[in-house]
């Protein structure tokens, strides 16, 4: 416990949260709208957007502000630190949900639907129709919804991916110690060689998209596998886009040498990310490419 | 943001509340955000508890009387999910903000902003949720939502666009959930003040310590599973959909992988209370102090991996049957140990019978019904005949009302004089003791002989062999329902100081803890200098 405790940094009453609500409310009342196509819904997205950016710029200001002042002592760089482990443990758990569901899928529901062992009694009930290619991954199912496909294999553009997105850990942990030993200019340097690294691999990703739709036929209705497919890429494209934008916003405030080598959580916390992000790949290039 | 105006010696900015309604929305108090929390909190109990009391009026007679049966199964899914993340866990997030840096010796939370976020969700999401439900009353607002709370496809992908306001409700409520929770747990791992070891820490932080891990694993899969839910319906995935491959029991596994540990995530914080409550009225130190932690860990570890109890019918092998079977009869274990240790801690010790004891008492004998059946529907071949019957509801309420609810009120009677400044009535609390207590079990005893019978549940007609007991279910949920504006006379009389007396910093006898300290009502700031705290965990003048 550090003695500190009764100097803790207890902020000034802030507007940010209740924007931030907004923001979100407008961003889901206005997608639950839209999807039902009340077009006003796709106004209420617009604006929830911009009032989004203008809370993160609004809200990381003030912080990287307070933080710049030092107000921020050890004891609330641990809180920092420990939320934010404890918010990427939560990522974790969204991305098991998935990764469980092509596990589940897969593996269990596919062989209980085509009456694998003693439950043939299950098909000929539910689904008489589920057999032959239906029953064997990768599977549009019985009715063959998406129309034939083919499925994607893990050489080429996804080889290349893991390896841009594992280099770019490499490059991440060099800035890193570049950071450590008070290197600026080699700290930005590789801070965006990591970016270029991670944008590279976003537009991998987009053109294998384009590839799959236009000539394997494989799109997100392509049944259980598309389905699967293109939520677990998705997903994980999502986060790479995310954590790319929060390495730029790294690299710039690296340029304004806002981070000493005692004193950088949020270049921490968004290699933290950006290794999270990593490790969900690994775990798509295997599962969802590769077996 | 005064950045210049900081002083040197005291990083503190906040000084006093604000003005007005900024003091509010801009809060960054953990006092007035656990205030905003509890008033959330009894609003959607009035509003789960009036759609309760349609459902108990249609069901009073056989027979279509007041209800249509779209409307009674809208109302019926807008009950359970009203109660649950509307009332349920925001009046124990409520607790925790209030008490959690009270009893460790905190001056707030460790992320103030954030949690002012993770507060002001809950009003967006209930928003939310009330559009769902009226949505359909409009032109074009698509059918009603008829699939109860656990939102199942088939039927959860045909249901109009109210369903997607409900399932962005559950994205809602589950970043505020986990943002509330990543916000407790730091509080508690990087607040405490010096001395309070975790091994010295109240009960109460020890069960919402526990109760928050829980709600980071278990809310983002729910998360997920809606989020495949949209895209079945919008997007032309095949997740829930056997025609392209998918199944939709997936969805239920998802659920319930939330849905089992969830119902751990409403009783531990209750644990929590009762473990305060009943040693301050007996006297007497919590009896089993270690088996308690390890009863809660062992408890929740257990409730990640037995969902599929709630899914027997579904034609699982029975390897898999047979597993969720013997683990989930393995719960009683903990809960049994719990229930022993609250035993333990009244025996001989010199007891009081305030409201929160007598609730108290009273949880302890009605959680074990509630229990014992549990215990019998966890038994397959038996819950092949009780599945989706009376009894089931019978038996949930039986272990949510006493395990949830009344253990949060017995919590706010007993703090409330730590909030308010006032000791509340006790005449009125007994009163609403009493009448709660004789209205719930009126109202759930007679639907376990309901259920064995074959009632169904969720259906708004019943065959007339039924009519005896259900009316006298419904009389008695009037009772109960009519029981809790007692409850709120007597917090406003309490705010206000009507009738009451002033409340001395340790309001209750035999009350331990740091949270009896500080004054009654608690400043706007405590522990802005940490209190000292001696090797047995006890408070240094």
């Amino acid at each position: 416990m550090s003695s500190a405790q009764n100097n803790y940094f207890i902020p000034e009453p802030s507007k940010w949260p209740i924007i931030a609500m907004l923001s979100i409310l407008l961003l889901l009342l206005g997608s639950a709208l839209s999807f039902n196509d009340v077009s006003v819904g796709n106004y209420m997205i617009v604006f929830g957007f911009a009032l989004l950016a203008y809370m993160f710029h609004g809200w990381f200001s003030e912080v990287i502000g307070e933080s710049l002042s030092g107000k921020y002592g050890e004891q609330e760089d641990n809180s920092f630190r420990q939320g934010m482990f404890w918010f990427i443990a939560s990522e974790f758990f969204f991305f098991l949900c998935f990764f469980g569901s092509l596990y589940y899928l897969r593996e269990i529901a596919v062989g209980w639907l085509s009456g694998e062992g003693y439950l043939a009694a299950t098909q000929e009930f539910l689904y008489p129709a589920f057999e032959g290619a239906a029953a064997a991954w990768p599977t549009a199912g019985p009715e063959l919804v998406g129309g034939a496909f083919e499925s994607m294999g893990p050489t080429g553009v996804p080889l290349i991916n893991t390896a841009l997105l594992l280099t770019s850990g490499v490059t991440l942990t060099i800035a890193h110690h570049a950071l450590k030993k008070e290197n600026n200019s080699g700290l930005v340097l590789w801070m965006w060689a990591t970016i270029a690294l991670g944008l590279t691999f976003v537009g991998f990703q987009a053109y294998e998209y384009i590839h799959a739709y236009g000539e394997l036929n494989l799109t997100l209705g392509t049944g259980v596998y598309g389905s699967t497919f293109y939520i677990l890429t998705g997903f994980h494209g999502f986060h790479v886009v995310m954590g790319s934008i929060m390495l730029i916003v790294i690299a710039l405030r690296s340029a304004k040498r806002h981070f000493t080598p005692k004193h950088h959580f949020a270049f921490e916390a968004v290699a933290w990310y950006w290794h999270f992000v990593d490790v969900v790949w690994l775990g798509l290039f295997i599962f969802v490419y590769w077996l | 943001m005064s950045t210049t105006t900081m002083n040197a010696t005291h990083s503190h900015d906040d000084h006093g509340p604000l003005k007005g309604w900024r003091r509010w929305l801009y809060s960054t108090n953990h006092k007035d955000i656990g205030t905003m929390y509890l008033i959330f909190a009894l609003i959607m109990l009035f509003l789960g508890g009036a759609s309760a009391m349609a459902i108990r009026a249609e069901l009073m007679y056989p027979g279509l009387q007041l209800l249509d049966p779209d409307l009674y199964n809208n109302i019926v899914t807008n009950h359970a999910l009203v109660m649950i993340f509307g009332a349920v866990m925001p009046a124990a997030a409520g607790l925790a903000n209030w008490m959690i840096p009270l009893m460790i010796g905190a001056p707030d939370m460790a992320l103030p902003r954030m949690n002012n976020l993770s507060f002001w969700i809950l009003p967006a999401a209930a928003l939310m949720l009330i559009l769902s439900f009226v949505v359909p009353f409009f032109p074009g607002g698509g059918s009603q939502i008829n699939t109860g709370w656990t939102l199942y496809p088939p039927l959860s992908l045909k249901v109009g666009m109210s369903m997607d306001f409900l399932i962005f409700t559950i994205h809602l409520l589950g970043v505020s959930s986990v943002l509330a929770s990543i916000n407790i747990i730091v509080t508690i791992f990087n607040m405490r003040a010096p001395g309070m070891t975790v091994w010295k820490m109240p009960m109460f932080v020890w069960a919402w310590l526990v109760t928050a891990f829980l709600l980071i694993l278990i809310v983002p899969v729910l998360a997920g599973g809606v989020t495949m839910l949209l895209f079945d319906r919008h997007f032309g995935t095949s997740f829930f959909d056997a025609a392209g491959g998918g199944d939709p029991v997936l969805f239920q596994h998802l659920f319930w992988f939330f849905g089992h540990p969830e119902v751990y995530v409403l009783l531990l914080p209750s644990i929590g209370v009762l473990s305060q409550v009943i040693p301050a009225f007996s006297r007497k130190p919590l009896f089993g102090w270690n088996s308690m932690i390890g009863a809660m860990i062992f408890l929740a570890s257990l409730g990640m991996v037995v969902w599929a109890h709630h899914q027997y019918t579904i034609g699982m092998s029975s390897a898999a049957v047979n597993y969720f079977m013997i683990g989930t009869i393995l719960i009683s274990i903990p809960v049994g140990l719990m229930k022993f240790n609250f035993i333990a801690t009244m025996w001989r010790g010199s007891m009081t019978f305030e409201t929160p004891m007598l609730f108290a008492i009273s949880i302890v004998i009605m959680f074990v019904f509630g229990g014992l059946t549990g215990v019998m529907l966890a038994i397959v071949p038996a819950d092949m005949q009780y599945h989706d019957s009376m009894f089931v509801v019978a038996h949930f309420h039986y272990v949510l009302l006493p395990g949830a609810v009344m253990a949060l009120f017995a919590g706010v009677l007993y703090w409330l004089p730590k909030w308010t400044g006032n000791m509340y009535n006790e005449k009125l609390g007994k009163w609403f003791f009493w009448t709660s207590l004789i209205g719930f079990n009126g109202t759930f005893f007679v639907q376990h002989f309901l259920g064995l019978a074959g009632m169904p549940r969720r259906i708004v007609d019943y065959s007339i062999q039924f009519a005896e007991f259900n009316f006298i279910s419904s009389i008695s949920a009037f009772v109960y329902g009519l029981s809790h504006l007692i409850f709120l006379y007597l917090v406003i009389t309490t705010i206000k100081g009507i009738g009451t007396t002033k409340a001395k910093p340790r309001s209750w006898e035999g009350a331990q803890g740091l949270e009896w300290e500080v004054e009654s009502p608690a400043p706007f700031h405590t522990w802005e200098k940490a209190p000292k705290i001696d090797k047995e965990g006890h408070y240094v003048k």
